[in-house]
């Protein structure tokens, strides 16, 4: 294992501390050392937006705490989730009053630990909505959405739910436009290489040289299928292929597209994928591409490997994604 | 052999508990590293560890599970965290108060152990999760109760049938957790929740015993 670290067990307290001491303009600790809160908070009046999940992802999920974004995130160990006290603490940090949306992932352990701070806030009065992220269609056919994880499209879902918050919407006016976001969201992954989580020491699982696992999720879960490595352009029309027929994406369509990498692949790489993806939707294809993101958004340690993300956007959508805002994963200028 | 025991002399449960965490740690790593992320042993020591550090001197049996039950809740995430919390503090509870554990009170923990589980995940039997340990587990130490075996006696029974629970999830398509991920891939090796389920009832059972 060749990484930059010092004790495999303390990873996520180090890289924690490294966070808030890197960005002081942006974020602060509070209340328990894993919990993550954007500086200003709670801000009074406004939806608190709550998230969180294993670590390993970065950006994600702190990389997202800051204005008209997420005001808190608890912060679990690698690929697990957080306590339910942090996951309590993180919403407590971000109440102004209006009330909790918090915006994850489908993930059982994150389901549980989310509920269980929820009654925890609720014996206070607190209001706890939620919103579960499943955007990645390799993981379960489409008439089980449910079992479906949530992947590089929280990033969108964070984007319109901060939004929405900050433009000063209520607690069920944010929960329904961060729904629609993620209603309206499809993702898919590509993995080329394994990663290793510091504290196991080892790989969880192969990939053989000149093969990639076709929808490989963000911990490594297997795919649709392992298979000949293919070149970038192949990879973004099978990723395309699979995943607009699922929504149903159609011609006419204005979308948001994000590509990330997964840790190891150069961000160079990531372009000359997103040049086929574009010259196929706004081709072939017949739409619109409202907004691309390309860029290292939601990782999986250090994987060698891509995802792909496209959101179906209406009038409200548009507007909530083009507010700016400002946190370290994700920074946008206001439109004139 | 007696029937019942002091809780107030079972305090050392947690220690023993964690001690077969430690010996387990990297058998339970290595059978969730199959299927899962490989970090179950790693985890599970973590938290009895503290746990175990944090019971009091003299303490309770009730109080023991309780200190166990607060420490995974509060300091260990993942899915572990919650469900083996809400278990031992769901089994503390039962036993709160009560001076002598018999057998209808460790079956009556056993059963609000259970019910935490339920409340907090969706697994049913046959979907490759500790259930499929726990479930027949608690159905033969009740069983064993209710045609007249001792507590020692059901408290075999419930040993056996929690391995035999344990050994099931091996040909099992896991249902629901990251495994389930897998689906057909998933056959084949152990359930490592299961496992660790079947690890703490006869840690716990052993320990019962030699307070008889």
């Amino acid at each position: 294992m060749q990484r930059i670290i010092n004790d495999p067990d303390r990873v996520v307290p180090e890289m924690v501390d490294g966070f808030v001491a890197a960005h002081p303009d942006i974020v602060k600790r509070e209340g328990h050392e894993r919990v993550v809160v954007r500086k200003d908070a709670p801000v009074a009046g406004k939806v608190g937006i709550v998230t969180g999940g294993g670590s390993g992802h970065k950006p994600a999920f702190v990389g997202y705490v800051g204005r008209n974004l997420v005001d808190a995130v608890a912060v679990g160990e690698i690929f697990s989730s957080p306590t339910a006290a942090a996951f309590a603490e993180a919403m407590r940090a971000a109440d102004g009053g209006k009330g909790i949306a918090c915006l994850y992932g489908n993930y059982a352990g994150d389901k549980m630990n989310v509920k269980m701070a929820a009654e925890d806030l609720e014996d206070d009065g607190i209001e706890v909505k939620t919103v579960i992220a499943n955007d990645d269609v390799p993981s379960a056919p489409k008439d089980e959405r449910e079992k479906r994880r949530g992947v590089a499209g929280e990033v969108l879902m964070w984007k319109v739910g901060g939004a929405k918050a900050a433009l000063g919407g209520s607690l069920d006016e944010v929960i329904a436009a961060a729904q629609k976001a993620i209603d309206n969201t499809r993702s898919i992954g590509i993995g080329l290489s394994p990663c290793t989580i510091p504290s196991v020491g080892k790989p969880n699982f192969s990939i053989e040289p000149g093969k990639m696992e076709f929808g490989i999720g963000h911990h490594g879960e297997p795919g649709i299928k392992v298979m000949d490595l293919v070149s970038a352009d192949e990879m973004a029309a099978m990723s395309l292929e699979t995943i607009l027929p699922d929504l149903p994406f159609n011609k006419g369509d204005e979308v948001v597209v994000l590509v990330s990498g997964l840790g190891a692949t150069p961000i160079m790489e990531l372009y000359i994928f997103y040049r086929k993806v574009h010259e196929i939707l706004t081709g072939e294809k017949g739409m619109s591409v409202y907004r691309p993101y390309v860029g290292e958004y939601f990782t999986s340690l250090e994987m060698m490997g891509i995802t792909l993300t496209v959101m179906k956007v209406d009038e409200e959508l548009k507007q909530l994604i083009d507010l700016d805002c400002y946190s370290m994963g994700l920074r946008q200028e206001k439109l004139r | 052999m007696s029937e019942s025991f002091a809780n107030a002399a079972g305090g050392g449960i947690v220690a023993e508990l964690a001690a077969t965490m430690r010996e387990n740690r990297d058998y339970l790593s290595e059978i969730d590293g199959a299927i899962g992320d490989g970090d179950h042993g790693i985890n599970m020591v973590k938290g009895f560890d503290m746990a175990a550090e944090r019971v009091e001197d003299g303490a309770s049996f009730d109080e023991a599970f309780r200190t166990l039950g607060r420490t995974l809740v509060m300091e260990i995430g993942g899915s572990m965290g919650p469900l083996y919390g809400q278990f031992f503090r769901a089994m503390a509870r039962q036993a709160k108060g009560v001076e002598q554990v018999d057998a209808p009170t460790f079956a009556s923990m056993l059963e609000a152990a259970y019910e935490a589980i339920r409340e907090l995940g969706d697994a049913k039997v046959g979907d490759k999760t500790l259930v499929d340990t726990l479930d027949p587990a608690i159905a033969a130490f009740k069983e064993a109760t209710g045609t007249g075996a001792g507590f020692a006696e059901a408290l075999d029974r419930m040993t056996e049938a929690a391995e035999r629970g344990k050994d099931s999830t091996k040909d099992l398509v896991a249902k629901v957790g990251r495994s389930s991920r897998l689906g057909e891939r998933s056959k084949g090796v152990l359930d490592a929740g299961a496992t660790s389920c079947w690890l703490i009832l006869r840690t716990t059972a052993e320990f019962v015993k030699r307070q008889l």
